[in-house]
């Protein structure tokens, strides 16, 4: 399954990126999954518990955030959010239409819990 | 970033504004990324572009299900640009090595794929596969992707154009439930025209299909089979070559 891969290659990304900033366990992981991305939100779901078995992410929740088809207008200049079934302006009908936004998959972020930092902050508070 | 006030976590100077102190929790971390999740294929894709323009060669990325007529498409406009256009193939298959045996022998360099398990073809594999199909005088490149609608969408190989195709026998409303591949392909090639009459086959409602998902897109209507519409899908092609001096 095509998102099974994908979930998997992410997952990796993310362990990449947990090593580089110290963080050791994840709540929470904030994927975009555009509509026009080619990518399935709850095929994205399903595949995500295996593809954190045995990582670092094993225990983070996913939570998706689906990005609409957005595009601007050739003729009238302004952006606009049609159906990705059927791109026309939808300030002025054209079809002169190019899509700006609604491709991509990306881990937009990462939510963590840090025990250590507590203190640090603290203390700095304590100072002023 | 600070929940609280939103500034820069691991900040030293982290007194804020002087004037009042909220208490500060920072167990709890937000990390914004906003990266792609195949930024690294992207950027071998990136890789692949420059070299392939620094060539001066023209790529197309062929994508459709299997069975769509990738393959004999191929083989006839090699055929037919032997001699005019010098072409390579790179060919993407999960098992055999078929469809490179059929494009042999064309006057084109061709270069098999085999993904296994993989259901398209990366721009990684397609680096290693370049300097296999070009030499200096190559002006065309074409990749036929693995017969897949879904997965090659997503995976920038490299080239200029992406083209969808899309065969008689498939139904007219494939680019509205393939909408990620149609709506991006700057080119559809809707093959097989000469089954049209054995088939209750609507074009004027593909084609009003087509419009809807990639308003104004390049579309060729052609069969490779009868060598009909061929004409204006080779012409195009001639067409997105610079010429290059024939040595
Ligand atoms: N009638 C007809 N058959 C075609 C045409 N193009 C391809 N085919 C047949 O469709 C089958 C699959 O074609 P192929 O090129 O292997 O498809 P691919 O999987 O997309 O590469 C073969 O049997 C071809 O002969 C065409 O224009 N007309
Ligand atoms: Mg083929
Ligand atoms: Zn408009």
């Amino acid at each position: 399954m095509h998102e099974l891969s994908l979930a998997s290659t992410m997952v990796e990304q993310i362990e990449e990126l947990m090593r580089s900033h110290g963080i050791k366990q994840l709540d929470k992981v904030t994927v975009t999954i555009g509509a026009l991305s080619g990518v399935d939100c709850e095929a994205f779901e399903f595949a995500f518990p295996i593809a954190v078995e045995k990582t670092l992410l094993e225990g983070a929740v996913l939570s998706i955030v689906f990005q609409s088809v957005e595009v601007t207008c050739r003729d009238c200049a302004t952006r606009s959010s049609p159906d990705p079934l059927y791109l026309r302006c939808q300030t002025c009908g054209s079809n002169a239409v190019d899509v700006v936004s609604g491709r991509d998959l990306m881990i937009q972020s990462l939510e963590y819990t840090d025990s250590t930092d507590i203190t640090l902050c603290e203390t700095e508070s304590g100072l002023t | 970033m600070c929940k609280d006030c939103g500034c820069e976590e691991g900040n030293a100077n982290h007194a804020h504004h002087g004037h009042h102190q909220h208490k500060h929790d920072h167990s709890a971390h937000r990390l914004e990324l906003g990266q792609k999740v195949l930024a690294e294929n992207d950027r071998l894709a990136e890789q692949n572009r420059i070299w392939l323009h620094e060539r001066g060669i023209v790529t197309l990325n062929l994508i459709s299900a299997p069975g769509t007529g990738k393959t004999l498409l191929l083989e006839e406009t090699l055929k037919i640009l032997e001699g005019k256009v010098s072409c390579a193939v790179i060919t993407g298959d999960q098992q055999t090595d078929n469809d490179a045996k059929r494009l042999q022998g064309k006057g084109a360099k061709v270069a098999q794929i085999e993904t296994v398990n993989s259901c398209h073809l990366d721009a990684h594999r397609i680096a290693h596969a370049l300097p296999e199909v070009i030499d200096e005088d190559t002006q065309l490149l074409f990749i036929e992707n693995v017969g897949n609608l879904i997965c090659p969408v997503a995976f920038d190989l490299g080239e200029d154009f992406k083209v969808a195709l899309l065969s008689t026998t498939e139904g007219e409303d494939k680019p509205l439930k393939y909408p990620s591949l149609f709506s991006v392909a700057q080119v559809t090639v809707l093959t097989k025209t000469d089954l049209i009459p054995y088939l209750q086959w609507d074009l004027d409602l593909f084609r009003e299909y087509i419009q809807r998902v990639h308003p104004g897109v390049y579309t060729f209507e052609l069969s490779a089979l009868t060598g009909i519409g061929m004409e204006s899908w080779l012409d195009y092609l001639q067409k997105l070559v610079p010429s290059k001096t024939v040595k």
